[in-house]
């Protein structure tokens, strides 16, 4: 393709997306509805609006001289993409349907190429060539926007969920204790571990009540790891205390043929209380009523 | 040659380990320490680890000999202030000292090892010396 002819070829598309636009948009509309419009997601009005915009902007970009989306020309409509992606992968939209929202321009704006070019079917080819390629790099941009977006929520959840998971708290004057809350791993008991034992060396504290309450299974690894982390704060002078084990988790470790004969458990973080206050030879005594 | 001090307070003995373990060291404490039991007729040993911060496998089977050994010359051995390090790197190496008592820190090894002794003393009668 010669420079002149692909020149055109720019100033021809700018003329397709700048004609008959409102046409355009709704024969659009007409693509995505169905399954991939999602109106209970997103309103007509605000899909339409959402369209005519695209389109203007497409207008503008092709104006220049560039087919080419990584182009300055394009940053606008690129801006675009990127939060629409954003927005719909928020808002709950499948990867296919983000996607039809650029793919199902294709058709369109194919009809309006074709009406346009009635009979000269060299450049017509030419033309759609550059268009789908145009609108197959918008699509795919779309979709890494998509899925960045959806990294960054994983990211960030997994994140949460580290920062969160391993208070240690202290309940008394040499009584810790550490509410697991989800399934332990290497990485999430070495931190567990790491932290609890830190913890036991601070505040000097005798006992330590590890409660796994929040602990939906425990497999031999998970029963492994917490033989570990009780056995380390056995060798620094701390007593470990299991509690929160729940009947189904019993017969499991009763059924893997885990040991923890050596380990106090207990059913609830209450009764785990209990016996570490009598360890530290602690007592309440309920004041009766004067009267 | 460095050699580390066993000290002799009441009826218990006291070590305190302050310089870096290396293999050698440890065989002499453990000849010093056992020797040092048997003349002094020592009740129980309280070793001090709060300043050791690197271990081996070694190093912890010479504190858990050492624990049988007292044991069999009539000493309970207390292993004190044990750093959180020294402690994951001997359940990961698998030493989980079986036998060794442990407490946080002197003052709570001393209590165990008294408690211990005295508990002996009621069950068995005062030793005559």
């Amino acid at each position: 393709m010669s420079e002149i002819q692909s020149n055109r070829n720019h100033k021809n598309l700018a003329g397709v997306f700048g004609r008959d636009s409102d046409k355009i948009v709704t024969e659009w509309l007409n693509e995505m509805s169905g399954s991939t419009r999602r109106g209970d997601l997103i309103r007509e009005s605000d899909l339409r609006a959402e369209c005519s915009r695209f389109l203007q902007l497409m207008k503008q970009a092709t104006e220049s001289d560039s087919v080419n989306f990584q182009s300055p020309a394009f940053d606008a409509v690129r801006d675009m993409l990127s939060e629409i992606s954003r927005s719909r992968s928020q808002k709950g939209f499948k990867p296919s349907e983000t996607a039809t929202f650029v793919f199902s321009l294709k058709r369109p704006l194919f009809n309006a190429i074709q009406s346009q070019h009635r009979g000269d079917a060299d450049a017509m080819a030419a033309e759609i060539w550059s268009l789908n390629e145009l609108l197959d790099a918008m699509g795919l941009y779309t979709m890494e926007i998509f899925l960045k977006t959806r990294e960054e929520v994983v990211r960030r959840q997994q994140e949460e969920l580290l920062e969160l998971s391993t208070p240690v708290v202290k309940l008394w004057d040499g009584i810790l204790a550490l509410p697991i809350i989800g399934t332990l791993d290497s990485a999430r008991t070495q931190i567990v571990m790491e932290s609890l034992l830190q913890a036991i060396v601070q505040t000097n504290s005798r006992v330590a009540i590890i409660d796994i309450t929040g602990v939906p299974t425990v497999d031999t690894v998970v029963a492994q790891h917490l033989l570990k982390t009780v056995t380390a704060a056995r060798l620094m002078g701390a007593d470990c205390i299991i509690s929160g084990v729940r009947p189904q988790i019993a017969q499991t470790i009763v059924h893997l043929g885990i040991n923890l004969l050596d380990v106090t458990t207990k059913s609830t973080l209450a009764s785990a209380f209990s016996v570490a206050l009598q360890r530290l030879g602690i007592s309440f005594v309920r004041e009766t009523a004067k009267g | 040659m460095e050699k580390i001090p066993i000290l002799k307070m009441g009826e218990f003995l006291l070590v305190t380990i302050q310089v870096d373990m290396h293999d050698r060291l440890a065989m002499a404490l453990q000849d010093d320490l056992t020797r040092t039991i048997s003349q002094t007729d020592a009740r129980g040993v309280l070793i001090d680890i709060s300043t050791l911060e690197i271990v081996d496998s070694f190093i912890g089977r010479m504190l858990s000999n050492i624990a049988a050994m007292s044991r069999v010359l009539d000493a309970e051995t207390v292993v004190v202030g044990m750093q959180p390090a020294v402690a994951i790197t001997l359940v990961e190496l698998g030493l989980s000292l079986p036998g060794v008592r442990t407490a946080l820190n002197v003052d709570a090894g001393m209590e165990l090892l008294r408690a211990s002794v005295s508990a002996n003393k009621e069950l068995y009668g005062s030793r005559i010396l």
